[in-house]
């Protein structure tokens, strides 16, 4: 497939601070190291990341840094990132609202960009007007426009207003209006930020078909962003994880939206402390990890695997009754289940002393992903339950890999975060 | 599709100076039509007179200049009855300066609108240097209707061939406002003061405009060592309004043809000029806006 898009080398820098950018005295001291003494732009730093939470050295900041990188044609690519890591500067530059510092950015085709629904409505105009401004300012013609005038009042559902003044409009029928315009347009490459994030449940299923449609059905390229991670797996094929300007992942959607909903933390499956983090009330947790049954803690672990979680803890005083309990979340950070080994340990006496406990996860139960694991000590006095120190939120996170497949069978992600096996049994009948 | 096919977008950090995109601009001429008809319907929306104002507003403007320029000053008006020589200079004067302000603020105005979406830039001050024709040619009516009845009560105005002069007088006016607006607007992305500045520059230029006063009533006054003669006809504007109120009124006499064309040059460098400046702003301007 040939490349619809491509990203060479793009940088982008906006100074900090003032309104009004640069001023003229950085204006004459930018013209005279450049044409004068013939150095490098004393403005565009090199080696500073774009970190919003920390103070930076330099007054410039690079919103985007060396994106380098490919859409392949009727790709649907899902940009994700946190809040200023750039997804909205690049796509700021790729419907030419600004200019990039440095790189060059080709495309095939005609590209049309919906960073806003709605770009240039008036109030005073009627809904029928504006479809026709707005389609306009989006790049369409005036026969275009009218070709698919019907489909669009029909899309937006706002058939009975639109010879109303936009203003009369309420909010949601405004972005009802808005979006369907832009439904219908239809350049090669399709650009979207953010705008099904609005709208009532019915018009964003509606709006998210669409692009489906528009994706799927038609060959389009489409960039889109978005933080909705459910809207971005359903409608992506590919995503790009943007990290403070920079490009940090880039690849099928499913692996890097849970790269992302992870977060920096890497997995770590094992971690051990000679002054122990979580303590209190007699309680210290010394070691905890995730395995493959029977493996050191460095081993992949698959599907197919059996899985051991390892608690090593201390009590410092003896306890009448005294368990754990483990509360497993997805990458989405939804509680799955709670486990605990109170089954066995209920109420049975723990002396002062270190001890292991083990808790043991068949293979095939848990689907491939990644998993984190709250760990909290209990114990009971008189019948009422007592959390024993902290609360050890996302205490551990471990990633389960899938299992090897055959050529030809399903080879995408079983829905859902547990695969349990269960007895079936089945007879001819007739 | 291969990977051969040449590229269609290629967006870089600078294009040359010269890449005016008038493909470009004609392909989105359908959203410069649209503009215009926005711009007429929005401006008296929910207003009891609506268009009348078109009207009102020169009405109450000559009468104003009768009385203060007129009555009070005694300033001459070369033996044309007053309210045909105000009207006259007022109607050309307001388009231009409408025209101006208009477009010297596209940038600040539309801030909003180019943040999320591209389009050539340049359609909004084309676009509203159109609009503005309606308003231009309801006035010009109100001063023809005037212009009837003066003639039919025998006054002393006469229309001559040069008023064939004045579909391109109105081009020259309308370039001139696009140039300096364009321009203008180029400028105040960076530094705000200018529209400050200029706003104010646009009153003073009223007055050295000979709108209120004949050119005829400056000839041979000296400023500082100065001609002021010449010196007034060095503003661009000038020779479009004289051209006019001689074409259409026989008032004063024709300014010439060298002068006209100096006007014209005039125009056609600063459009270029203003264009140039306009360009390359787009691109940028969003980070200073």
């Amino acid at each position: 497939m040939a490349t619809a898009i491509e990203f060479e080398n793009i940088s982008k820098q906006y100074r900090l601070g003032l309104v009004s950018t640069r001023t003229l005295s950085h204006d004459l001291k930018r013209w005279w190291t450049i044409n004068i003494l013939n150095r490098e732009d004393p403005y565009l730093k090199i080696g500073e990341t774009n970190d919003r939470s920390t103070k930076g050295e330099s007054e410039y900041v690079w919103a985007l840094r060396n994106i380098d990188f490919k859409v392949e044609q009727g790709d649907v690519v899902g940009i994700i990132g946190k809040n200023g890591a750039g997804k909205s500067t690049l796509l700021k530059l790729l419907s030419k609202v600004t200019g990039p510092t440095t790189g060059v950015i080709r495309a095939r085709g005609r590209i049309g960009s919906l960073l806003e629904v709605g770009t240039g409505f008036h109030g005073e105009m009627t809904g029928r007007e504006n479809i026709f401004l707005n389609g306009a300012i989006l790049g369409m013609t005036k026969t275009e426009i009218s070709r698919k005038l019907d489909e669009i009042v029909d899309f937006s559902g706002c058939e009975r207003y639109i010879d109303t003044p936009v203003k009369r409009y309420s909010s949601g029928m405004t972005v009802r209006l808005g979006f369907a315009v832009a439904a219908f347009l239809d350049p090669e490459i399709l650009v979207v930020d953010e705008v099904l994030a609005v709208g009532d449940a019915e018009f964003q299923k509606k709006a998210i078909g669409k692009m489906q449609d528009v994706s799927k059905g038609e060959g389009r390229t489409v960039l889109f962003v978005s933080h909705n991670m459910t809207s971005i797996k359903s409608l992506c094929h590919t995503g790009v994880l943007l990290q403070n300007g920079m490009v940090k992942e880039i690849g099928p959607i499913e692996p890097i939206v849970a790269h992302y909903l992870r977060g920096d933390s890497a997995i770590e499956n094992h971690k051990q402390w000679d002054n122990p983090e979580l303590k209190g009330g007699g309680f210290e947790l010394l070691e905890i990890g995730v395995c493959k049954h029977g493996d050191n803690w460095t081993t992949i672990m698959r599907m197919d695997d059996d899985i051991d979680i390892v608690i090593k803890y201390r009590l410092t005083i003896p306890f009448n009754s005294f368990w754990l309990t483990m509360h497993l979340k997805n990458e989405q950070g939804e509680k799955m289940f709670s486990t605990s080994g109170g089954g066995r340990c209920y109420e049975t006496r723990h002396d002062k002393g270190v001890y292991e406990q083990v808790c043991h996860i068949p293979a095939n139960f848990l689907n491939w992903g990644s998993y984190v694991i709250d760990l909290m000590a209990i114990t009971a006095d008189g019948g009422i339950h007592h959390l024993i120190g902290a609360h050890g939120d996302d205490i551990i996170s471990f990633s389960v890999e899938s299992k090897e497949k055959s050529i030809g069978g399903w080879m995408y992600k079983e829905p859902g975060n547990i695969t349990p096996t269960f007895d079936y049994s089945e007879s001819k009948l007739s | 599709m291969n990977e051969t096919q040449a590229w269609t977008t290629i967006i870089k950090p600078k294009d040359s100076l010269w890449s005016i995109d008038l493909k470009e601009l004609w392909r989105y001429r359908d959203l410069n039509s649209l503009f215009v008809k926005r711009n007429i319907i929005t401006q008296y929306k929910q207003t009891i007179l609506g268009p009348l104002w078109f009207v009102i507003q020169p009405i109450l403007t000559v009468v104003m200049y009768m009385v203060v320029f007129g009555g009070i000053a005694g300033i001459a008006t070369d033996g044309i009855p007053q309210p045909l020589f105000y009207l006259a200079g007022t109607c050309l004067w307001h388009y231009f300066s409408d025209c101006l302000n208009r477009t010297s603020n596209t940038f600040v105005t539309n801030s909003g609108l180019f943040g999320k979406v591209y389009f050539p830039r340049l359609i909004v001050p084309i676009s509203n240097v159109i609009s503005n024709l309606l308003r231009f040619g309801i006035q010009l009516c109100l001063f023809a209707v005037v212009y009837i009845v003066y003639a039919i009560s025998g006054c002393t105005a006469h229309m001559n061939w040069y008023a064939l002069l004045f579909p391109v007088l109105v081009v020259m006016l309308a370039g001139l406002s696009l140039g300096f607006g364009v321009l203008i607007s180029s400028l105040t992305t960076k530094y705000r003061d200018l529209q400050i500045l200029f706003s104010f520059i646009l009153q003073l230029w009223m007055y050295a405009t000979p709108i209120v006063y004949p050119l005829s009533l400056v000839k041979g006054k000296m400023a500082a060592g100065f001609d002021l003669y010449f010196l007034m006809h060095l503003n661009p504007v000038t020779p479009v309004l004289e051209a006019f109120k001689y074409g259409v009124l026989g008032a004063g006499e024709f300014i010439g043809w060298g002068w006209l064309a100096y006007s014209f040059l005039f125009m056609i460098v600063l459009l270029l000029l203003g264009i140039l400046v306009f360009n390359k702003t787009q691109k940028s301007f969003m980070d200073t806006v």
